[in-house]
Formats: structure tokens, C-alpha cells, sequence
């Protein structure tokens, strides 16, 4: 058959990724052909800022070189405009007469510098600032020109002035606003901004409105009065010389950057009879990225998508993902529009800037200021939940703010610490104190380790971000593993990745999906399971149409897992959905064996108990025993095989199994409490047991761990735990949402209780709102803090209906729950788990 | 010519899972997918040399339980970006019955 054939108009960043995600999706659908206007293959235009300040080089920038294009069998066409499309006979034309037929067109045609509609601005020496002939011409100015005015004080126009002055020459910023970048910042931390610009030699003129441009040289234009100038006839080929405002005032500019804009490209698809937008400009697509005409898609900055046409990179990918999966025939992605940020790509200085920063009815603002550190932080909240931020100076908090507003995180809980970031609200650990270190970080030298779990060095991202073309942190994630572990050093990870590939490297989309076989988000899937009635995980995949036969190792045991508790007493578990070590029910070790931890009720045992575990041991041979972290004893060393001998003799001698190896309740860590200790206020070894055996055997969104100390001296260290209880003289204290682990955090105080039978009722009723609310694989940690302290307290401690239900649903749950593994499997259930096949 | 031995019916071995050959050369995995296809891999991850059979298969490939690497079933080859591959060895279904070569393929199996 014949292949399709799919001609690309436009080879910059937009089009070009989404040909490499098509070939990632469909690599033999299609014969392509490229038509580009630069004569250059696709490079990396975010990056062009440091080409003019010095930073980098043409080459390093390039993003697919024409090698690339050949081994792919792509045509491309370098220095060829397209000015036709015929939509009839499905063929576009270029400027040189070079056409090509299509069944599938994408246009991906960018935007163009919007140039000032004044007198003058076709003179020699008025440059944009959007492609390589531009920063050709700028580098070229710079050689031989001293004066050069940069119009418009946005982020482009910022990043070419610094580019500029480090090329040596003169510049001056004239901007209409009152303040720089006030589409991304309010004027204080602006002014901190023009502060360091002109620490830096840069000269602002702002509320300054350029009238028109003169010809003539720069010499000549500063002993000229404006009257004068404006009366000398342009000589012919005359080169740019000054710049004259409506005030009167005219300045020496043998160079004028236009950087007041960017207008959608949309003539092509306007002249053939594609629907665009009159503002704020772009061809219109839908949410499959297709145009009016079905065999038309396009991307990029040239798109106009749900009212909005994105200029920044990260929506871009997203588009490009889209696309490419309705062009390689999947059609089920959808772009939904993006969330995006700013960074201002100008060495040593800070900025970080997203959403609503301005605030106004209904909003409030939260302002940290400190002009002499050069430091200004403001937070803009809505009901609640952050609305915006603006950071300057230190912005390492910029991807957690940005999370905040994705997630529409209520923050009331944390209002009073939010400003000072991440690493306050006791989300530390390993994370904690990085603050300071992140200005550093690219001072750092490339052996420094950023990821210590896995290993990666500074040098190794750089190196990953550059030669495979990396730009977001999913991609470095998956070629380096870095922060894919813990995820505690992605702040580092995303400031080496800005720094190396520049742009708005953070998350776009503005939901976040399961995982890559599905569009819809744990707490869609969620709802869709109780609200559509999916029973079995092979329903929920064919109803949210997965785009995976069947799943991956993200979503499978997610499914499981919110099937078994939405339906805990008629859902079948699907072991294949199971890792390892809760399909084998142990731990497995780095060579295969697996591990054997027998419950201990509240960390109590007794020499006959102890004896069976040392019979055990001998008796299979297990190299290593060890007390775990939990009050328990760890049989190391175990062959597959041998562990439901191993569990027989365990449960022969009164042990169930320990869970040690699930998402599920662990253990219940306890004091020796009033029974033996002089300072015990309660019963905590009582209560642990209790505790114990009413939670043992629930599965959950990750693993859990309860304490009970005896006192507020709290020796089981019930403060990190994720169900911790500290006995006091008058009763009980529940704390919730602690942990011990890569991120120590301190639990919040739930609520405080006057008897056992209260804390139980309470445990049960929290438990049960963590499994039915939380997302798979996150902690209550993580999880309090996304939903808020208040929120928990307002469905277990004030309601007290509502923590009877949940509290009853906990114990239905449990029923089907509290079956030993261990025995069944003594039993013989799903015995060849545990069977090699030997072939003789 | 193929010397096949008769190792399990294809009922042996669990849907979306694996079974663990014990042989003279070494464990070898034999997996069977969501639509009843068997692959035979050497059951040794190329990162840690994790036993392959004991992770979870998807599609035509399986995540090695130790850190997660995906290998694919049919080439023995780790998916990109991770780089590495594990030994394929002739395995084919007759009438329910699953037989196995113990000589692994020695032709690249493209992707």
C-alpha cells in the first residue's frame, strides 16, 4: 500500500516535534516532505537569546541537523516559502515554484515580529528579533556600531538588550509602560529588575512612545534637533540613526530592535480560506489541533486555540503531542489549553512569573520585599488556593507554586509558611535547605551529584539535556533517571534543565494524566469507577478508552487498587495488576530472593513465638535475620520457592503475614506505655494491639504506618508516622500525615480523644478517607498537604456522622481484607506463583 | 534444526505473567501476553540482572521488578531511552503445548 503523503509548512520547533512524536507513534504512515523559509535546519529559536549574548553558538543550538531530515528518508526544503496552499488539488506551492502534493498538511508557520507601523521602519538597521538572520544582523551592528535602542521592555526585548550590551555596544530600552515585563510582573518587583539591568549598564527609557525612526548616522542625529532631523530627506540605502519620540526627544540608534510582539504567521492559511482569528490573531483549530479544512492541522505560535495562541514552549509540546497522535491515526489525545510560566533567560538575574500576579476583587495578596537582598516575592490568592505568583531574585520556588495552582491545592493550612517556600512546611528532609543552594547550583561543577539516588552528576544532565534535546523533565527523568526516584532534587534538576535548554521548562498541561495510556486523571478515573460501575480493570480501560491494550506498570496496579476499594466485597484482585512483592507476598532483594516479616501485634512477642522464627531460620537456612525499622523480625535471604514452606511453618506457629511488602497497613510501633514505664499516661502497647488488629490487612494508596506512645516523650515516634497517637494524662492525641522517609514530616494534630474505643473509630474513619480519596503511590503526607488539614478534619472530626460512615465502610472493607495471605497460600492457592518449571 | 523441549501448557502460565524455567544454562522466562502470545527471554534484566519473570507484562513487554527497566518481548531489548539486551530463545505453542529451545536466537530481531 501506498504510503500517505504529510507535508510539514514550517521547520521550527512546533512542526518539527510534532514529527518526531508522529514517527515515535507511526513511523511508516507517511512520506514527508518539510518546506522552511530560513535556510537553516530546525534549531532551538528559545535559545537565540544566548546566541546574541555569546553564550552559546549557532551550532549548538541546532535542533535536528540535515542528517537527521536524510535518515528518516524526509524531504526538506531549506530556504523555500511557501505562498500557496490548493486545497482542491491538495499541493502547496513555494516562492521558487517547488510544490508538493499532500493528503495530510501541517502547518506550523510561527509568528513574526510585529514591526511598529511608523515612518522609517524599513530603514536598514531595523532588525526584529525571532531568527537567526536577525541575530546574523544584531551580531553584525554590533561590530560596527555603538548605539543601539531596543524598543519594547518585554522578555524578548530584555533578553536582546543584555545580549546586546554584552556584544559592547550602547543600549537603550524604550518601553510604553510604566514599569519593565508589566505583563509579567507588578512594578515593585520590576523596579528591582531595572535595578540590576542598569547595575549592568543597560539604559531605560520608559513611557516613551517612538514617533518614527531617521535615517542618517548616529553622529549626525545627536547635533541635529528633532526639527531638523525630520526635515532631511532618507538618502538612498541610508542606514537607520536615530529614534524619535512623540515628546520630541530623539536618541542616537544605529540599531532598532523591534521587540514590541509577536503576531501569529497566518497569512498562508488566511489566503487559502482557513478560518483565523482577528484578535488576538491565529488560525483556529479545535481540540484535536485540526483546522477547518480535516486534512489541514497546524501548531505552534501560528495557532489560535480556544482564544488563545500560545507563544511559549511548553504548551507547544503539547499541541505537538496531540497532533501527532490524530496524525498517526490514534485519535483519542486532546489538547485542552495549558497553564504557563515565565522565565526571564537572562543570566544572573532571577525572575519567575505565573498567573493572575495582579490581584484585584476578591483576591488577596501575600508581598515579601527586601529591596536590599534584591529579593521580592508576591502570592496572589482566590478563595484560598494561589491564583498567581510573581518571584524575584529567589525563584526556586517557582515549579511548587506553579504545582499549587495546577492542583488547585487549598493552602489555608499552610498560609502562614506558604510564602517562605517548599522547604518550610516541614516537606523537607533531603530537600530541606536547598533554597540557598539552588542560586548555586549551576556554579556547581559538573561531578557535582544532583541525584543521589540514581547516581547522576550535574555534567550527566547537562550532557543528556543537550545531546538527546531534552526539554522537559519527563524527558530527563527518562534518559537519566535523575529525580525519577525520590523526586526530592527536581527543583535542582529543573534549574540545570532551564539553564541548559532555556525556556518555560515546567509542566504544561493543566490536568495531569494517570499515566501515558490515558487522558484522564486519578481523580476522573476515580469517579468513573463508582459513577459508570466499572467492576474489572479490563471495563475501566475499554470505558475511558486507554489507549493501551492493556496499560502499563503506572496504571494497572492503580486500577487494581481503586477497584478493590470502591468495591472491596465483590472485586477479584488481579495479581498480574500486582507487583512482585504483593503478587509473592515478600520483599524481593536485589538477587531474586525475597524476604519474610510475620506480624507482631504491636510489636510484642514471646519466646514461643520467638522460637518459631528461630526454627525457621535454621531450618531453611536463612542467611540473614534482622529487626526492622517496625519492631519486627526480617528473615532475609529466602528462595521463591521455599517461602510457602517458609509461611507454613510460620503460620503453623500463629504468625499471619506481616505485610512488610505492600502498599498496605505495615505496622503499629508502641512504647512499653503505663503497664512498665514510670512516665506512661495510657495503655500504648494495649492500644497498639487494638490498633493492629483492626487495621491489618487493608490495602491502600501506599504503604501505612501507625504508632502509639505512651507519653508525650513520644519514644515510638508517633509524629511521623502516618497514624500516630500520643498518650497524655486526660486522653489521646491522633496525629496524621507524618513521615519518616525521604522527606521527614512532622504529622498535623488531628483531633483529641478521651477513650480507646474513640481513637479507633477515629484511626478507621481516617483510614478509610485516605484509601478512598488519595491518589495511588502518594502517602498521607503529600496527601494531606494537596488537600488540606481542614478538609480532613471537616469529614472525620467535626462531622461525626460522616466518620461513623466512613468508619463503617472501613470495617466492610476490611472483612474480605483480613484473610491471611500467607495461609491461603500454605493452602495452595495460586501455588504455581511459587513453582519453577524445570526442564530436564 | 531445533531441538524443542516440552516445558508447560500454555494454561502453566498466567495471563499478563510468567513462568520461571529452570535449565542447565540458566533461568529462562517464558511470558505470555494479554493475547495469549508466548515469549521466551533469558530471565536476567541487562541493568542488575533483576528476574525478568517476576515483573509485570504489558503490551509485548515486561518491567524488571528491581528499578523498573522495560524490556520488550519480542527483541529482547530494552525500551529506549534505557540500552541494553537480554537473550531471546526460540518458544513456540502446538495444540496448548509450549516447547522451548535452549539455544538462544542469534539474529537481531530489528525493534
Amino acid at each position: 500500500m501506498a504510503r500517505m503523503k504529510l507535508v510539514l509548512v514550517g521547520n521550527g520547533m512546533a512542526g518539527m516535534r510534532t514529527l518526531e512524536e508522529l514517527l515515535k507513534a507511526a513511523p511508516d504512515l507517511y512520506d514527508i516532505t518539510v518546506f522552511g523559509d530560513e535556510p537553516h535546519p530546525n534549531y532551538n529559536r528559545i535559545m537565540l537569546s544566548l546566541v546574541l549574548a555569546g553564550e552559546q553558538t549557532v551550532e549548538q543550538i541546532v535542533l535536528n541537523s540535515r542528517d537527521w531530515y536524510a535518515e528518516r528518508g524526509i524531504t526538506l526544503h531549506t530556504g523555500k516559502r511557501v505562498v500557496k496552499i490548493d486545497r482542491k488539488n491538495r499541493l502547496v506551492e513555494a516562492d521558487d515554484g517547488t510544490s508538493s502534493s499532500y493528503d495530510r498538511l501541517l502547518l506550523a508557520t510561527g509568528s513574526k515580529s510585529f514591526i511598529l507601523p511608523i515612518p522609517g521602519a524599513d530603514l536598514p538597521g531595523v532588525v526584529g528579533f525571532r531568527d537567526i538572520a536577525d541575530v546574523d544582523a544584531m551580531i553584525a551592528a554590533a561590530g560596527q556600531y555603538r548605539n543601539a535602542v531596543v524598543i519594547g521592555g518585554g522578555l524578548l526585548g530584555l533578553e536582546a538588550a543584555n545580549g546586546l550590551k554584552l556584544r559592547g555596544m550602547e543600549v537603550s530600552v524604550v518601553h510604553i509602560a510604566p514599569w519593565l515585563l508589566e505583563r509579567q510582573m507588578d512594578e515593585p518587583a520590576s523596579r528591582l529588575l531595572q535595578k540590576s539591568l542598569e547595575e549592568k549598564g543597560l539604559k531605560f527609557l520608559l513611557q516613551k512612545q517612538t514617533a518614527e525612526l531617521l535615517p542618517g548616522t548616529s553622529e549626525l542625529a545627536r547635533d541635529l534637533d528633532a526639527a531638523i532631523a525630520s526635515k532631511l530627506a532618507p538618502t538612498e540605502g541610508a542606514r537607520v540613526g536615530a529614534v524619535r519620540f512623540k515628546d520630541g526627544e530623539t536618541i542616537p540608534a544605529d540599531l532598532v530592535v523591534m521587540a514590541v510582539g509577536i503576531r501569529p504567521n497566518t497569512q498562508l492559511a488566511e489566503s487559502a480560506g482557513l478560518q483565523c482569528s482577528a484578535r488576538p490573531g491565529g488560525l483556529l483549530v479545535n481540540d484535536t489541533m485540526q483546522t477547518y479544512d480535516p486534512r489541514i492541522y497546524a501548531v505552534g505560535e501560528c495557532v489560535n486555540h480556544r482564544g488563545i495562541a500560545y507563544g511559549l514552549v511548553a504548551p507547544l509540546w503539547e499541541q505537538a503531542r496531540v497532533c501527532a497522535n490524530h496524525l498517526a491515526e490514534h485519535g483519542v489525545a486532546r489538547y485542552q489549553g495549558s497553564m504557563t510560566s515565565t522565565k526571564l533567560k537572562v543570566t544572573g538575574i532571577d525572575l519567575f512569573s505565573a498567573g493572575n500576579f495582579v490581584g484585584g476583587e476578591g483576591h488577596e495578596e501575600i508581598v515579601f520585599q527586601d529591596a536590599g537582598r534584591g529579593s521580592y516575592k508576591k502570592l496572589v490568592l482566590k478563595d484560598n488556593k494561589l491564583a498567581g505568583a510573581v518571584l524575584y531574585g529567589d525563584t526556586l520556588d517557582g515549579a511548587w507554586y506553579f504545582e499549587l495552582m495546577r492542583d488547585a491545592t487549598d493552602v489555608a493550612d499552610f498560609r502562614d509558611k506558604l510564602l517562605f517556600g517548599r522547604h518550610h512546611i516541614g516537606d523537607s528532609g533531603a530537600g530541606g535547605g536547598m533554597g540557598d543552594e539552588m542560586s548555586r547550583v549551576m556554579a556547581l561543577p559538573d561531578t557535582a551529584e544532583i541525584c543521589g539516588c540514581n547516581g547522576v552528576c550535574k555534567g550527566d544532565i547537562i550532557k543528556a539535556v543537550r545531546e538527546k534535546k531534552l526539554f522537559t523533565l519527563d524527558e530527563v527523568r527518562a534518559h537519566t533517571k535523575a529525580s525519577g526516584s525520590c523526586g526530592s532534587c527536581t527543583g535542582l534538576v529543573e534549574t540545570i534543565l532551564a539553564a541548559t535548554a532555556g525556556g518555560d521548562y515546567s509542566t504544561a498541561p493543566s490536568k495531569k494524566p494517570l499515566c501515558n495510556c490515558t487522558e484522564h486523571t486519578h481523580d476522573e478515573i476515580r469517579a468513573a469507577i463508582i459513577e459508570q460501575g466499572f467492576k474489572t480493570t479490563r471495563e475501566t480501560m475499554r470505558g475511558l478508552a486507554w489507549k493501551t491494550p492493556d496499560g502499563c506498570t503506572k496504571c494497572r496496579p492503580a486500577l487494581n487498587y481503586y477497584l478493590l476499594c470502591a468495591w472491596p466485597t465483590e472485586y477479584v484482585d488481579d495479581a498480574q495488576s500486582r507487583y512482585i512483592n504483593e503478587r509473592a507476598h515478600g520483599n524481593i532483594q536485589k538477587d531474586g530472593s525475597f524476604s519474610v516479616v510475620p506480624r507482631m501485634w504491636g510489636g510484642l512477642t514471646n519466646p514461643k513465638e520467638l522460637r518459631a522464627i528461630a526454627d525457621v531460620a535454621e531450618k531453611f537456612n536463612v542467611p540473614e535475620v534482622k529487626v526492622t525499622g517496625g519492631q519486627r523480625i526480617d528473615l532475609f535471604g529466602i528462595r521463591k520457592e521455599d517461602l510457602p514452606a517458609v509461611w507454613k511453618d510460620l503460620s503453623d506457629a500463629g504468625f499471619v503475614s506481616g505485610h512488610a511488602y505492600g502498599k498496605a497497613m505495615r505496622t503499629v510501633k508502641t512504647c512499653v506505655g503505663s503497664q512498665w514505664c514510670r512516665f506512661g499516661t495510657q495503655d500504648s502497647t494495649g492500644l497498639g494491639v487494638k490498633m493492629e488488629q483492626l487495621t491489618w490487612g487493608s490495602w491502600m494508596p501506599h504503604k501505612f504506618k501507625l504508632a502509639v506512645s505512651g507519653c508525650p516523650r513520644n519514644c515510638a515516634e508517633a509524629t511521623i508516622k502516618d497514624f500516630g497517637v500520643v498518650c497524655v494524662d486526660s486522653g489521646y492525641e491522633l496525629h496524621v500525615g507524618g513521615n519518616g522517609g525521604i522527606k521527614v514530616r512532622i504529622t498535623d494534630l488531628l483531633a483529641k480523644v478521651e477513650t480507646e474505643q474513640q481513637v479507633l473509630e477515629f484511626c478507621a474513619a481516617f483510614t478509610q478517607l485516605y484509601r478512598e480519596e488519595a491518589h495511588y503511590l502518594e502517602r498521607t503526607a503529600p496527601w494531606v498537604e494537596r488537600v488540606g488539614l481542614s478538609h480532613i478534619k471537616a469529614q472525620v472530626v467535626e462531622d461525626a456522622a460522616n466518620r461513623a460512615t466512613l468508619a463503617e465502610r472501613f470495617l466492610i472493607s476490611q472483612k474480605p481484607a483480613q484473610v491471611d495471605p500467607w495461609k491461603q497460600r500454605t493452602a495452595g492457592a495460586l501455588k504455581r506463583e511459587f513453582m519453577p518449571i524445570h526442564a530436564s | 534444526m531445533t531441538d524443542w523441549i516440552n516445558v508447560a501448557t500454555l494454561e502453566d502460565i498466567p495471563r499478563q505473567g510468567a513462568r520461571v524455567v529452570k535449565t542447565a544454562a540458566g533461568d529462562i522466562a517464558i511470558f505470555r501476553t494479554v493475547d495469549d502470545e508466548i515469549f521466551a527471554l533469558r530471565d536476567k534484566c541487562p541493568h542488575k540482572g533483576g528476574p525478568l519473570s517476576q515483573g509485570i507484562v504489558h503490551g509485548k513487554k515486561v518491567a524488571c521488578p528491581l528499578h523498573d527497566w522495560k524490556i520488550n518481548l519480542d527483541s529482547g531489548l530494552a525500551v529506549a531511552p534505557d540500552v541494553g539486551c537480554t537473550a531471546r530463545y526460540p518458544v513456540r505453542v502446538v495444540d496448548g503445548a509450549v516447547s522451548l529451545s535452549l539455544t538462544p536466537e542469534t539474529t537481531s530481531a530489528g525493534r
